[in-house]
């Protein structure tokens, strides 16, 4: 989650400087970029790349105002799901809403960028992501088993931090953890299916954009 | 005896992985486990006659579940043949099967080993039951083989289907059995029933339903088709499934309730006269087959009913004719089968007018044919012979009309017996006039030894005829009418000139003759009228159910979303909401709490009203959306921040969701305005249907009366047992952590099913596929095939064309409901 902010500068995919070929202005791995030098349209044509490494959509089809607003937004969304995580023991919040918040963001750079992960910033697909978070749950569940205690119990234990001092951290966090991976594997495996396997379908149909 | 049966099924599941690399050293390793069993029973066997070995393992005894096995005399009869004879067949297996089908084939065998093992020891209805539909699955898998050949599946789809049937037909039967006894020991609710604890009309008709699956099990008229159809099976399998073991369960089970029930009419009426039609018609069939499996497979028929009608009588000596007669019935048959399994090997046929000359160039085999043959006819002194006698014995002993008519049954039965023997050795082995000996070469003697070793018994029993007399005798003393010690007839080979040796001599006379005249038996035989015809009923009966399921499917499965949609609200309305608005009190309560509510509830009913009106499909997902953030708002109002944030979150996916979708969807709901009288319908349905729910909501929320208690302590014990200062937190992660748990799991299995319902056959190229699947002359082919074999059942048309058995299955049955292959109305163009 610390990724994102430093990330565009990581160099290898950046975003081509040459326009994405026109017929396919949607990401996906293939479209091959060819030159087009037509003066008059590259005027006004975006040419940053703000959003993260990858690769951008037809220029026509930016709107630079989304883009810069997520490239600010999305680390701060996953920030604040985070927040909403931990927060969950004593306010609004918890696993199921800070997944739906951190899944949202992935929305929003789908919608921004034209792909759900453009630098391939998540090197997991959606059902790993759900399978691992169904794990933690169930092994948060099991685990006092190994302690002679009855499945999902919970315990608070206090984690020394040296500038804070103890943190309380209740071992169903975990479970929350869980969740939140699952929700965010959820969303992702949404947009995947509904995104860009529906914009995949009208593709082969030869409609769409 | 637990740990014998799993020890079976727990080597079976190793045995694909050794067949990989050693395809014979399997079946050696296969023939352990019931070669242990039966050296198992055998040490056991003097407490077994005694009283019985009993074990029992609790495994839910919450529940009053137990495993309960007991080893007596007719188990331990039961045993023999299973252990004994499953270790032998594995044997054979190994010089039989190819390396490639071994691992299947010696695990299957031996998991069936196991399960029968399991089944003839039970002595828990419930247990039993297990077993007994385990042997069904079994048999199943190695009737149907690999699934390759169309023999296979129809054969193993019809063993099923009947055996199964009359399996959940017997499950009725020994529940209704059990409650009227109240335990469901096997050996207590006999005794009780010998006892005349059990009466009354559930009690026959419990009978009546478990004979039915009984009946079924062993083939017995007019169920029977499924045995000759099983013989698509490899020899092996249809030697140990089909001769010996499997289809003497229904034998069994009847042998197990006779000593309880033998002397009610329901009883030995039914098994009596369905045994002896049996007989008499399996043996008639026989004599017909040209094949040599199928003519051991009428015989079978024929010995099932033999035996059926023995233990349904269920008088002493008759125990004793059938204890005799089911080891002699499992020592001659199987050899037979294994032996058709040798000529076939050697030879690259079983049918009779092709095979000639045998009996010179295998001489070893056509000795052990002999004398298997010649115990099936019923020859001094093998144990045939002596089974039968003590069968005659019991009928014509009995001096009354049943007997006399049951031993007549018998003759005649025995005559065609003796008759289908001398035609099987004489097809296998003789040499015809004008026909070329058959060209063959040597078996091994894997194959050879165990089929000798299975014939040698039944002469060394026939002799030998005390250890068998001393099981019999044990079993027989349980009978009603017994004087306590087993009756006063003793297992011989010579009873002096009786009338019983009389009656064998003169069936096998009579066998003979009947044999001599051979050409005209067999024409009659062959002539059946298709009345008669049980194979034709079972065809019509399936492809009737089929038909049936057409309809059925093509009649509710109308393809219409608004179809689906009225029918669900209606039922809705029909249900729980009438008996709740009816019966529940409308609360006390003012109509806003605070202010605020009042502008968010104006907002969420003017946009459901918006909604009705919508046209375009975006504007009404956009209404949608605004109902749930006005929801969203009243229980911030409300004071719930939990529940808003959670339903925010969830309008906005849903709302991003919709949008994406609706890339797919035309822009407005419909192109041209329904007409009136549809319209108005629709409208009074949903009227009365949100109204309903409506109402449901108020009553139900005022529904609870006192603050409740959970909630309290929910509050109370969050801080500091949960950790939580967040009760709805707490609730969800700790108090309640097993429903969050489900409810994960099951929004894992919805998105990867949406997932792929969407990635992986999108609706536009699943239509595609289908329709180059189907081009003209493969759906013209299909047709052809679904109208020729429909009666073979389901997975009769799958050869039909060409491609893989499960794609063409699935194909196949979008093609036979009528709406299938039509996009259904509700999908895009």
């Amino acid at each position: 989650m610390s990724r994102p902010s430093g990330s565009s500068r990581r160099g290898a995919p950046a975003v081509d400087p040459a326009p994405v070929d026109p017929v396919l202005p949607s990401a996906g791995p293939g479209d091959g970029a060819s030159a087009d030098p037509a003066p008059f349209e590259s005027w006004d044509r975006p040419r940053g790349a703000w959003m993260l490494p990858g690769r951008c959509r037809h220029p026509t089809r930016r709107t630079l105002m989304l883009e810069m607003a997520t490239r600010a937004l999305f680390p701060t969304i996953l920030v604040f799901s985070v927040y909403l995580l931990c927060v969950g023991h004593y306010g609004p919040g918890g696993g199921f809403s800070a997944g739906l918040v951190a899944g949202l963001a992935f929305v929003l750079r789908y919608i921004a960028g034209g792909s759900v992960d453009p630098g391939g910033l998540l090197a997991v697909r959606p059902t790993t992501l759900m399978g691992v978070g169904l794990v933690v749950a169930v092994a948060t569940a099991l685990a006092p088993l190994l302690a002679g205690e009855p499945v999902l119990s919970s315990a608070k234990l206090v984690v020394p931090l040296p500038p804070l001092g103890g943190v309380d951290v209740v071992t169903s966090l975990f479970l929350d953890v869980g969740v939140y991976l699952l929700i965010v594997g959820v969303v992702l495996d949404l947009l995947r299916a509904l995104g860009s396997g529906i914009e995949r379908d009208m593709r082969s149909a030869g409609e769409g954009p | 005896m637990l740990g014998l049966v799993l020890a079976h099924l727990v080597l079976a599941g190793v045995l694909p992985a050794v067949a990989a690399r050693a395809p014979r050293a399997a079946f050696a390793i296969a023939a352990v486990p019931p070669a242990a069993a039966l050296v198992w029973a055998l040490r056991h066997a003097g407490e077994a006659l005694a009283g019985g070995v009993v074990q029992a393992v609790a495994w839910a005894p919450e529940l009053g579940l137990a495993l309960t096995f007991r080893l007596d005399a007719l188990s331990l009869a039961m045993v023999v043949l299973v252990s004994g004879i499953g270790a032998l067949v594995l044997v054979y297996g190994a010089g039989y099967f190819a390396p490639e089908q071994a691992g299947r084939n010696a695990a299957l065998l031996l998991a069936f080993a196991g399960i029968m093992l399991g089944l003839v020891l039970a002595d828990d209805l419930l247990t039993l039951y297990v077993f007994w539909e385990l042997t069904s699955v079994a048999s199943f898998l190695l009737v149907g083989q690999g699934g390759e050949a169309r023999g296979n599946r129809s054969a193993a789809v019809q063993a099923l289907l009947v055996t199964v049937l009359g399996g959940l037909v017997m499950l009725l039967g020994l529940v209704l059995l059990g409650e009227a006894a109240g335990t469901y020991r096997i050996s207590e609710i006999v005794a009780l029933a010998r006892a005349g604890g059990l009466d009354g009309a559930p009690v026959s008709g419990a009978l009546a339903l478990v004979l039915v699956g009984a009946l079924t099990k062993s083939a017995q008229l007019p169920f029977h088709p499924w045995l000759p159809a099983a013989m698509a099976a490899p020899t092996p399998v249809s030697a140990y499934l089909h001769a010996a073991s499997m289809v003497k369960a229904g034998v069994y089970l009847v042998a197990r309730l006779a000593p309880g029930f033998a002397d009610r009419p329901v009883f030995w009426v039914t098994t009596v006269a369905l045994g002896l039609a049996t007989m008499a018609v399996g043996g008639w069939r026989a004599l017909a087959q040209t094949d040599l499996k199928r003519l051991l497979a009428f015989g079978t028929v024929s010995q099932l009913g033999f035996l059926t009608a023995l233990f349904g009588a269920g008088t002493p000596v008759a125990g004793i004719a059938g204890v005799a007669m089911l080891l002699a019935h499992g020592l001659f048959k199987a050899p037979l089968f294994l032996v058709t399994g040798i000529v076939d090997h050697a030879t690259g046929t079983r049918d009779l007018r092709r095979l000639s000359g045998l009996g010179r160039s295998l001489p070893g085999t056509a000795l052990i044919a002999v004398v298997a043959a010649a115990s099936m006819a019923g020859l001094p002194p093998l144990l045939g012979f002596v089974a039968k006698e003590a069968a005659l014995e019991a009928f014509v002993g009995e001096h009354t009309v049943r007997g006399t008519l049951v031993a007549a049954g018998l003759v005649a039965g025995s005559a065609l017996t003796a008759a289908y023997s001398v035609r099987f050795v004489w097809g296998a082995f003789a040499r015809k006039p004008g026909a070329v000996d058959t060209p063959s070469h040597r078996p091994g003697p894997l194959l050879v030894v165990p089929a000798a070793v299975c014939a040698a018994l039944g002469v060394v029993l026939g002799l030998a005829n005390g250890v068998v007399d001393a099981d019999a005798r044990s079993y027989a003393a349980g009978l009603p009418g017994s004087p306590g010690d087993g009756a006063g007839y003793h297992l011989a080979v010579w009873h002096g000139f009786t009338l019983p040796l009389l009656l064998s001599a003169l069936a096998v006379g009579l066998g003979y003759a009947v044999h001599r005249a051979r050409d005209r038996v067999g024409r009659a035989a062959g002539r059946l009228s298709p009345g008669l015809s049980a194979q034709r009923v079972y065809e019509l009966a399936v492809s009737g159910v089929e038909r049936l399921a057409t309809v059925v499917t093509g009649q509710l499965q109308a393809g219409s979303v608004p179809t689906y949609l009225v029918v669900i609200l209606l039922a809705v309305v029909a249900l729980p909401g009438v008996s709740t608005v009816a019966t529940g009190t409308w609360p006390e309560q003012p109509v806003a709490h605070s202010v605020l509510q009042v502008p968010l509830a104006v907002v969420v009913l003017l946009a459901a009203l918006a909604l009705i009106l919508a046209q375009r499909r975006f504007a009404a997902v956009l209404l949608v959306g605004l109902i749930g953030y006005g929801v969203g708002g009243l229980f911030i109002v409300d004071g719930a921040p939990d529940l808003a944030l959670a339903q925010f979150l969830v309008e906005t996916l849903s709302l991003v969701a919709f949008v994406f979708v609706l890339r797919r969807l035309p822009a407005t709901f419909t192109d041209a305005p329904s007409p009136m009288r549809v319209q108005v319908p629709k409208a009074v349905v949903a009227t009365v249907a949100g109204c309903t729910v409506a109402a449901m909501a108020v009553v139900l929320s005022g529904a609870r009366r006192v603050p409740a208690t959970v909630s309290a302590e929910f509050v109370r014990l969050a801080p500091d047992g949960a950790g939580a200062d967040n009760v709805v937190s707490a609730i969800i992660i700790d108090f309640r952590a097993l429903d969050t748990i489900g409810e994960i799991t099951v929004l894992f299995v919805a998105a990867i099913g949406v997932a792929s319902l969407v990635l992986d056959a999108p609706a536009g190229r699943r239509r595609r596929r289908t329709r180059t699947a189907l081009s003209l002359p493969d759906a013209r082919a299909l047709d052809a095939v679904d109208r020729v074999d429909g009666p073979h059942g389901p997975v009769g048309a799958a050869d039909g064309h060409g491609g893989p058995a499960d794609t063409t299955d699935g194909e196949r049955g979008d093609a036979a409901v009528p709406t299938g292959p039509v996009p259904s109305r509700g999908e895009p163009r």
